[in-house]
This record gives structure tokens, C-alpha cells and sequence, in this order.
């Protein structure tokens, strides 16, 4: 195995276009598990810890660029503000020695669909800045998953960041384990309150080949809050409503049975998951709304 | 209280610092916090080779070919070999039964089995060597459980058996059988006004010690080998290894190294032969360290069981009789299954008095990975089982289930089911008293100014629940446990002593084979010879078998025995001193001669406290130093048709009571507390004994609610190798342990001590079951409980 060491982006662009088989390594929670297992020997190794730029964030107006090496310690420290989904999901990963090591570009790699990041990045909205030596170009996050721990970069591609959309409204995460802490997701779910556009988006963890959302549920749920005022008069949901947006989440489930848990359970507990974070983010949702509203 | 608790005299003086009652520190405590201690995995030797392991990819297949050439062709390869190149007649080891293939021959009976053996001078290259050795399977058909073992035409896992166990049992697919039949349960039934039945599953439970198996061989001048290695008996591997490496015992030595956990699953050997026999062919040293992947192939494991159990009592809530069976899956090979299947049986029906009993223990041959011993061995799957049934009958009964265990729990003189009576205080329903009593933990924890507090909550800080569908349940359990090797087995362990005087000071020094993997015989060790000789310096030299056999570290019986023996040679050396004394100074004071004299403080005293003479005088520059064996009292095997006989040396008893909040919704479990009292006779080390407690507590709680190897019904292959699918406890899953102990000495043991660090394992699990079912009014007869169980989506 050979251990390629870039000192900057462009040499790991050129380095990765001249072996397209390297895997790039940053915090190794994920690259090094696998060697140790001996489920996987590339030829070549890219170390991408000498590139700066990589463990850095910028907050703009619209978006975090959130550098591709950023540990999830980091995340759950300064972005709880702006990415308060994100930083619930990474609260969620590994151990405390792991989420000082492992950021999302690792998990956006692996692709993995028990990767804890990618419902988040789904709910608030999120496009991958990727770059080879022909070029950069943004990835929608909806369009990155393409299969079972297969993504949407070219083989001559290097993930430099993510662009996730700053919060709008409030967003929770919830993940299944059989664990209290440090342990792979059975299923997972995030929901994001989007009221600047009166959207809600979702996404879901370990219960499809890829990580998904529930575009149906989605759909209904955005229908039925325009449909009773509630983003203007902030009433709670109806139980009737929540209900069946959580069937619908269970029901864009298409999960497996294996040794994490069953497919039944699976579907079960992404629609409980669902009905739970529609009420925690509705709630917060109306009680910031109450205390506009007595501003004003 | 019906006990005699009068503590045995302790005849040494307690006025020498650091001796037996006290919470003295692990020597080793802090480099193992700081990461500093050396475990067998960090050994190094110039020029030293790494062995590499090929094992089996498949659960039960002859073997139509094995090509080395290419293994052998990769530069940087010393050797490869695999059963033709085996030195002697000798090709199988084992426990009791050497039915395990050094090397698989001809054909292999479970997934993960070593087949050949690389040395090479990497361990990448070993490694890559390995995988290009070829091996050609012909696949058989699997057995797996009861049925296919049992059944008319059922594939045979050992085709021509001749171990003594073969005449006895039903099956040649059945490893032993032990009947237990006292009274007479059918008359018994009339006289019940109540039944009730219930059919159990125990998950297959890994040992899960964090340092995996390693070792490092070192060939010696004379043709003979020096084995550094983590085990947790040196002289049952000695035993074992020599025939097969084809050398006298003398010429294979053996050194313990640093042992990173054990429960059970280093009683058996793993890759000590592989690493002798490389070391010895090669003329190099030769380390072997599995990685976590192989490690869960290299031990054998918890047996998993079925469990069909009948009890019946009186309207009053009094036992009339329990019957019950009990399958365990031994897997491929028999290792310690003959010995647990003696402990499932005697121990079958728990701490509980009832004079008409018909039990029936059986371990299985399969396909399936080998079992054998771990914490509780055989006795931890029955007190599942026995413990759901008693709840189950306080609910028919409409009786507080603490108070139905109450009514029928054991005394001291009461008599087991194998007609042994308890001779030494059982206090049973003390244990389960004190529980109860305990304060409960406050109710709805989790709640705090700032919102809810997830780590209070089951799904933990993967925030799954702020209170929604959170039940919370209490459950409680009792466990009896036998302490030592059973069943006439010559249960002996040697301790040799040494004083003198070093630096104008006398120091003790205790040379013993005790495997050290955690339990603390280290500090224990050095209290007992403290207590006994008098000194403060005392130097524990390192294990090896330059000292007679110490027994196993296993059995909650170092110690009891090793402690015995070193506490026996203390005393005769004591008298070795005290005879020196007399000849020097005896004619200096009477008391020399009239007195009752003690070691105390680094001074010989009267037992009026009078000082006689400082020890570094009496010894001069004389060494005493006695070697010993010492034994327990003996037990007898079981009769083989009705069980009957005084098998076990000692029992142990411990009760849990289990608070839980379930996520009944989400099938999440979050233990908030497993309170524990158990009697231990006599605490030597108090705060080693509540470390043995919480431990066994928390293995036991692992077992409840996620710790399961899960194996494959079709292929019997192992689908969760790893800590990413094994989940153990975590200290987020770990609850408030609070700890009573109650000290009730047992007057055959030294200082009245009892056993300490098997009971606790017991007792945990069907205590969190309990309170699971008592939270969710589901029946649960299965262990692990996993989530799609609490949600009906199984």
C-alpha cells in the first residue's frame, strides 16, 4: 500500500487524477476500521490531514461551507446555531475520540446509508462541493447517494466541503440504536422546519439502500400546514395529521432485516421517530412564533 | 435471621498495615488507567517472527485439498504448516476431552476453525500469505440445534467418539447428560394447587475481554520453548500443549503475560501450539496477536440454551416441585461443556428449597462455534430461567414476588437437589431483604430546568425520547453459584513463600502460578502474607511454572484456594521464623517458649503485645522458604442416573433488584439501576469485592439487553465478528450499581471467605427481565431482549 501525502488541494487533485483507486483519508474513523477488518486493501492511501482548508467553516448568509474534515466535535461547539440538526446528529456519532477525529466528508465518502450525518444534511438541504483536476462542481445532497455505499463523484473527484443551508426554523434528530451511546444506527431520522419557504424537509438513515427522504410525507405535511394556517396561527398539529405523516415516513422506508434489527422494526420506529421530532420542532416552532407574536 | 455468622478466628495479629480487610490499591491499577501496563499483545523480541492463522470459512465441510505452495513462494515467509506437518501422534487437545484439532484434519466442524498456520517476518505478509493458502471444501450438512443434532439420521459432528462420557449418553451428538431426580415429582403434582410452565431461550454471550488472545513464543537452547502468554491457567495449557508440541513438560516454560480481561474465555487454548509450533520450527521467536475479528473465532463462548421448565406450589405459595430440562448448545468442540452442564443441572432450579425435583442437563455437538466456560458457567442460563418461572408464579399465585421467594428460599442445612446440604450460612432471603429496602431512585429523572436530559433517557444521546412512551419497571432476582471445581475434581493450588532480610528489612516475597487477569489475586496476595508474616514489604513474583500449579483463574476460586495456599504457606513459615527465633533468642525470655507468639508490625510480639525481637534479627541473613500445595475439601462426582452426591466445595449467593425506564414505543431499554447485596463471607479486599460486583453486574446486564453473538440457523457461520455489531455495555448503559455486602463467614473456607465474582452475573440478567416485563406487561422469555421484541416487529 502506498501513502500519498499532498501538501495542498491542487497536488491531491493531481495525485488523485493520476490514481484514481487512492482513497483519501482525513480523521480515519472510518478508512482504518475497514483496513483493520481487512474488508478493504487500497493500493493507495491519500492522507489529506497536510490540506488546511479542509478542517475549516465559513458561515454565510444562506449556507455553512463546512470544510470536508471538520469533526463532528467541532460541529456540536460553534454550529449548534446555524446547523442544529447537523450538530444533534453529530452528538449521536461514535464516541467523544471519534467525533474529534471523523467529519462529514468522511461519511459522505463512505456513503454508507448508516452514515448518522446524511439525514440531517437531507433535512436542511445541503449540495457537496466536489473538484478534480477539471474542475470544481456542486452536488445537490439529494442527488449524491446513488446506491448502497456508492456516491455521485467521479473517480478522479475529492469532496472539499459541504454548503448546508443555514436553519430557518427549528430541526431535530433522532437515531435508533441498541445502545445509550457509541453505536451504528438501526434507523435514523431528521426533520428540518423550513418556515421561509413553508416547507418541510426529511431524512431518513438505515432503512433504504441509500439514505432517503420521505418526499410524500413531505408533501402532505406542507400541504396540510398551508392548509390549516398553522405556519400563521401556530396551533399544534392535529393528532390525525402527525399521524399520518408518520406513516407516511414509515411507509418511504425500504428497509432489510439483518443482524442490526428487523424491517419491520425498522419502519416501526422511523414512523415513531417522525411523530416525535414533528412535535418537538412544531412546539419550538410555536413558541418562538408566540414570542414574535408578543413583540410585536 | 437463622445464621451463624461468627467470623473464624483470625489467628495473626491485625496490626500490620496493608493486610487482609483492607481496600488496598492494584499494583498495577494505575498504568492501567494511563495506558502504560504491558499486555501480552505488546511484547517484542529481536528477529521475532508473526504467526498467522487460516481459518475456516465455512461451518462444516471436508477438506478435498490445502495448496500452500503459493503461501510458502511469498518472500518473507519462514513457514507454513498444517496437520501433516504436525510432530507427534498427538493431534488433539482439549479440557477434558481432546476432541479440538490442533490443526482442522480432513475435515471442519465449525465456521472460524484454524486450518494452517504462516510465519513470516510482518504481519502483513503473514497475513497475505495466509490468504493465498487454498483450501478446497466439500460442504456437509450443518447440525445446529436439538433437532438436527437428535434426529434418526442426524450427521454425526464426531464420528468415532471414545471419551468416557460416550456410555451415558443418549445420543453421540449429546457431549454429557445429567439427570437429577429427588422425590418424586408425579405425586408431587397432585398436591400442587398451581402450574406453571414456560420454555426459555439464553443468547449466545462472548466473553468480549478487551486484549485480544497474543502470545510470543521463544524457542530456548536445550530444543525446548518459552511461552509468554495470556491465559488464565498456565499449568492446564502446559498439560495440554506438551504432547502435541512432542516435548516433556519441563521443556516448555511458561510466563505470564499481560492478561486484558478473561470471564471464561481463556481457559481453553487458542493460539499457544500454533505460536510454539512456528517458533520451534522456524528456530525464531514467533508473536501471535489476533485482531478483534479473530478473537471472537479464537475463544469459545457462552453456551446458548433452551430452557422448558414446570413449577408447581400450594395455594399458600409454597413449592411442591419443579421440573425442568436443559439444552445447551456445546458447539463443534466439548471443551468445558461436561462441567457446565454439572453446574446447569445441580444449580437448575435455584437458591430455593423443594424436596421433589426431576431435572435433566444436556450439552449438544453442533456446527455451531465451540462453548464453554464463562462467568456463571452453566448456572447463569438456568437462574434466567428459574427466575422468570417464580416471578410467573407470584403473578398466578397474586403474591408480591420478592415474598414468594422468601417463603421458599434456602437455609443453611438445607439440601440441594443432588442431596448436598448447604453447610455454611445462605442467606437468601436476607440478600433479597436488603434489596428491597434500598431507596428507590427518584422517579423522572430526566427532567430539568433546561428541558429533558437524554443520557437520563433510554436511546441516550441518540435522542429518541423526552419522556414519550417511557415506563418505568422494577424487577427483582436471586442466584446461587457453586465456588471452586466440582465434582471430585482434585481442585489443589501451590503457593511458595519466601522471607528475608533486604535493606535492613523483612520482606516476604509470593511466587505463585495464579494467572492474574484482573480479579486481583495480585493485591490479595500481598494482604494475606502481610496479615500472616508481619511485614509490609511484600514482593509478588511473576507467574510462571517454575512454581507448582495454581489451578484455574475461574470458578470464583483463586481466592478461596490460591489464597488458602499461600495464606498455608505463610503459616508454615511463620513457624519456620518463629522455630528460628526460639534458637537464637529463646533464651533471652520466657515468652519464647510460653507464649502465644505473633508476627506483627515487623516483630515478633506476644499475643499479650509484648515484643520479643525484630524480624530482621530473628532471620539474620537466613531466607525461610516453604513451597506447598493446599487443598479444599473434597467433593464427589454426581451419580450418573439421579445426580445425587456432595458435589460442590462452596455456594455463593447474591440478589439484584433492577429499576428500568422502557421506551415502549421504540423498544429502548435504559437500566437506571441494578442494586446488588451479596454475601461474601469475608471482604478481604472490600473495595476489589464491590469491583467484582458491579463488573459481574454490568456483564450481566450486557446479557440482557444486547450482548449476543448471532449465528446464522442455515450456515452456522458468525454474522456480528466485531465490536460494530457485539454491543457491550457502555458507562451510558452502565446504571447505579449500590452494593451490600454482607459478610456471614463460611468456617471451612480461610478467614471464612466466600467466592465474590461469579454470583453477581447471575442474578443481573433476569432481574433487568423482570423490570422489563413489569413495564411492559410482556411475557419475554427470551435473553437478549432486543427492540423488535418490546414492539411486536420481530
Amino acid at each position: 500500500m502506498d501513502f500519498l501525502r499532498p501538501a495542498s488541494w491542487e497536488e491531491a487533485l493531481a495525485a488523485k487524477a493520476e490514481h484514481p483507486t487512492a482513497v483519501p483519508i482525513a480523521g480515519g474513523t472510518d478508512v482504518m476500521v475497514e483496513i483493520n477488518f481487512d474488508h478493504r486493501r487500497p493500493e493507495y492511501l491519500m492522507d489529506l490531514n497536510r490540506i488546511g482548508d479542509l478542517d475549516a467553516w465559513e458561515v454565510g448568509e444562506e449556507s455553512v461551507r463546512l470544510g470536508a474534515s471538520v469533526p463532528y466535535a467541532r460541529i456540536m461547539e460553534h454550529l449548534r446555531a446555524e446547523l442544529p440538526g447537523l450538530a444533534l446528529a453529530s452528538h449521536t456519532v461514535a464516541s467523544p475520540q471519534i467525533r474529534n477525529r471523523g467529519g462529514v466528508g468522511g461519511n459522505l465518502g463512505t456513503a454508507s446509508p448508516a452514515g448518522d450525518a446524511h439525514p440531517a444534511l437531507l433535512a436542511a438541504g445541503a449540495e457537496v462541493e466536489v473538484e478534480s483536476v477539471r474542475g470544481a462542481r456542486r452536488i445537490p445532497i439529494d442527488a449524491f447517494y446513488t446506491g448502497v455505499k456508492r456516491n455521485a463523484l467521479a473517480p478522479d473527484e475529492l469532496i472539499r466541503a459541504i454548503h448546508i443551508k443555514k436553519a430557518d426554523g427549528p430541526q431535530q434528530y433522532s437515531k435508533v440504536g441498541t445502545r445509550n451511546a457509541m453505536v451504528i444506527a438501526v434507523c435514523a431520522f431528521g426533520l428540518a422546519l423550513h418556515p421561509g419557504t413553508r416547507t418541510v424537509r426529511t431524512g431518513i438513515g438505515s432503512a433504504a439502500p441509500t439514505p432517503i427522504r420521505a418526499r410524500a410525507a413531505e408533501e402532505f405535511l406542507d400541504a396540510a400546514l398551508e392548509e390549516g394556517g398553522l405556519w400563521d396561527n401556530g396551533k399544534t398539529i392535529p393528532p390525525s395529521v402527525a399521524k399520518r405523516f408518520a406513516e407516511l415516513c414509515a411507509a418511504a422506508c425500504n428497509p432489510i432485516d439483518d443482524v442490526r434489527g428487523t424491517a419491520a422494526y425498522r419502519r416501526h420506529a422511523v414512523g415513531v421517530m417522525a411523530r416525535r421530532t414533528l412535535t418537538w420542532t412544531w412546539e419550538s416552532y410555536r413558541g418562538a412564533h408566540r414570542i414574535t407574536e408578543g413583540a410585536a | 435471621m437463622p445464621t451463624n455468622g461468627v467470623p473464624t478466628k483470625i489467628t495473626q495479629g491485625s496490626g500490620t498495615k496493608g493486610g487482609i480487610g483492607e481496600s488496598t490499591l492494584r499494583p498495577d491499577g494505575t498504568l492501567k488507567v494511563t495506558g502504560e501496563f504491558a499486555y501480552s499483545s505488546d511484547m517484542w523480541h529481536e528477529d521475532m517472527l508473526w504467526g498467522q492463522i487460516l481459518r475456516s470459512t465455512v461451518a462444516h465441510a471436508e477438506i478435498v485439498s490445502i495448496d500452500t505452495s503459493k503461501a510458502l513462494a511469498t518472500p518473507g515467509v519462514y513457514a507454513v504448516m498444517t496437520y501433516d506437518d504436525l510432530p507427534t501422534d498427538v493431534k488433539n487437545y482439549g479440557l477434558e476431552i481432546q476432541d479440538t484439532p490442533v490443526l482442522a484434519h480432513g475435515k471442519v466442524r465449525h465456521h472460524g476453525e484454524p486450518v494452517a498456520i504462516v510465519a513470516a517476518d510482518h504481519p502483513e505478509t503473514a497475513r497475505r500469505a495466509a490468504a493465498r493458502i487454498r483450501v478446497e471444501y466439500r460442504d456437509l450438512p450443518v447440525v445446529t440445534d436439538e433437532a438436527s443434532a437428535l434426529a434418526p439420521d442426524a450427521v454425526l459432528v464426531h464420528e468415532a467418539r471414545d471419551d468416557h462420557h460416550i456410555g451415558h449418553v443418549p445420543h453421540p451428538n449429546v457431549v454429557h447428560r445429567q439427570p437429577i431426580v429427588r422425590g418424586d415429582v408425579e405425586a408431587a403434582r397432585r398436591r400442587a394447587d398451581v402450574i406453571v410452565e414456560g420454555e426459555y431461550t439464553f443468547g449466545m454471550q462472548d466473553q468480549a475481554f478487551l486484549g485480544p488472545e497474543s502470545g510470543l513464543a521463544v524457542p530456548e537452547e536445550d530444543g525446548g520453548v518459552h511461552l509468554y502468554i495470556a491465559t488464565q491457567w498456565l499449568h492446564s495449557d502446559l498439560r495440554q500443549m506438551a504432547p502435541v508440541l512432542g516435548l516433556p513438560e519441563d521443556k516448555v516454560r511458561m510466563t505470564l503475560a499481560g492478561v486484558g480481561g478473561a470471564f471464561g474465555g481463556r481457559e481453553d487454548l487458542s493460539m499457544q501450539i500454533h505460536a510454539c509450533l512456528l517458533a520451534l520450527r522456524t528456530g525464531k521467536p514467533v508473536k501471535i496477536v489476533y485482531n478483534r475479528f479473530e478473537s471472537f473465532f479464537g475463544h469459545v463462548h457462552r453456551h446458548p440454551a433452551k430452557l422448558y421448565y414446570e413449577h408447581g406450589a400450594t395455594r399458600e405459595g409454597k413449592l411442591t416441585h419443579v421440573k425442568c430440562r436443559i439444552v445447551l448448545d456445546g458447539g463443534a468442540y466439548a471443551s468445558a461443556s461436561p462441567a457446565v452442564v454439572g453446574n446447569a443441572s445441580s444449580l437448575g432450579i435455584g437458591p430455593y428449597v423443594v424436596d421433589d425435583v426431576e431435572i435433566e442437563a444436556l450439552a449438544l455437538y453442533t456446527n455451531n462455534p465451540p462453548c464453554g466456560a464463562m462467568r456463571g458457567f452453566g448456572a447463569v442460563q438456568a437462574c434466567f430461567a428459574y427466575e422468570a418461572q417464580m416471578d410467573k408464579l407470584a403473578e398466578r399465585l397474586g403474591m408480591d414476588p420478592v415474598e414468594l421467594r422468601q417463603l421458599n428460599a434456602m437455609e443453611q442445612g438445607a439440601l440441594m437437589p443432588t442431596g448436598q446440604p448447604v453447610d455454611s450460612p445462605a442467606p437468601v432471603a436476607e440478600l433479597l431483604r436488603r434489596v428491597k429496602a434500598m431507596p428507590m431512585p427518584p422517579e423522572r429523572q430526566w427532567e430539568s430546568s433546561e428541558g429533558a436530559d437524554v443520557r437520563q433517557l433510554p436511546g441516550g444521546l441518540s435522542n429518541t425520547t423526552h419522556g414519550e412512551g417511557v415506563v418505568r419497571g422494577v424487577g427483582y432476582a436471586v442466584g446461587i453459584k457453586n465456588v471452586g471445581f466440582s465434582e471430585g475434581f482434585d481442585d489443589y493450588s501451590t503457593a511458595r513463600v519466601r522471607m528475608e532480610v533486604a535493606g535492613g528489612e523483612p520482606v516476604a516475597t509470593v511466587h505463585t502460578a495464579m494467572a492474574e487477569v484482573g480479579q486481583g489475586g495480585v493485591t490479595v496476595h500481598a494482604q494475606i502474607a502481610r496479615t500472616e508474616l508481619g511485614v509490609t514489604q511484600v514482593t509478588i513474583h511473576p507467574a510462571d511454572t517454575r512454581v507448582g500449579s495454581a489451578g484455574s483463574t475461574s470458578a470464583s476460586r483463586q481466592t478461596y484456594v490460591t489464597g488458602g495456599a499461600v495464606r498455608n504457606a505463610c503459616e508454615l513459615v511463620r513457624e519456620k521464623v518463629l522455630e528460628l527465633g526460639r534458637r537464637r533468642f529463646g533464651s533471652y525470655h520466657p515468652a519464647w517458649a510460653t507464649a502465644e507468639l505473633l508476627l506483627e508490625g515487623g516483630k515478633v510480639v506476644t499475643d499479650g503485645g509484648e515484643v520479643l525481637a525484630d524480624l530482621a534479627d530473628v532471620l539474620g541473613d537466613e531466607a525461610v522458604e516453604v513451597e506447598e500445595e493446599w487443598r479444599h475439601r473434597p467433593t464427589e462426582p454426581f451419580d450418573l442416573r439421579t445426580g445425587q452426591g456432595n458435589g460442590h466445595v462452596q455456594y455463593s449467593f447474591a440478589a439484584h433488584r433492577a429499576v428500568v425506564e422502557v421506551d415502549t414505543e421504540l423498544g429502548l431499554v435504559k437500566v437506571i439501576e441494578l442494586a446488588c447485596a451479596q454475601d461474601v463471607g469475608k471482604a478481604l479486599n472490600p473495595l476489589s469485592v464491590i469491583g467484582q460486583i458491579q463488573g459481574g453486574t454490568t456483564q450481566g446486564l450486557g446479557v440482557a439487553v444486547m450482548e449476543e453473538i448471532v449465528v446464522d440457523p442455515k450456515t452456522a457461520k458468525v454474522r456480528n465478528p466485531s465490536f460494530t455489531d457485539y454491543l457491550i455495555p457502555t458507562i451510558l448503559d452502565t446504571p447505579t450499581i449500590p452494593v451490600d455486602v454482607l459478610e456471614l463467614a463460611d468456617d471451612h473456607a480461610p478467614y471464612g471467605l466466600r467466592g465474590v465474582g461469579e454470583a453477581p452475573t447471575l442474578s443481573s440478567t433476569p432481574a433487568v427481565l423482570a423490570a422489563i416485563r413489569n413495564a411492559t406487561g410482556l411475557e419475554l422469555n427470551r435473553t437478549p431482549v432486543r427492540p423488535e421484541h418490546l414492539t411486536g416487529t420481530g
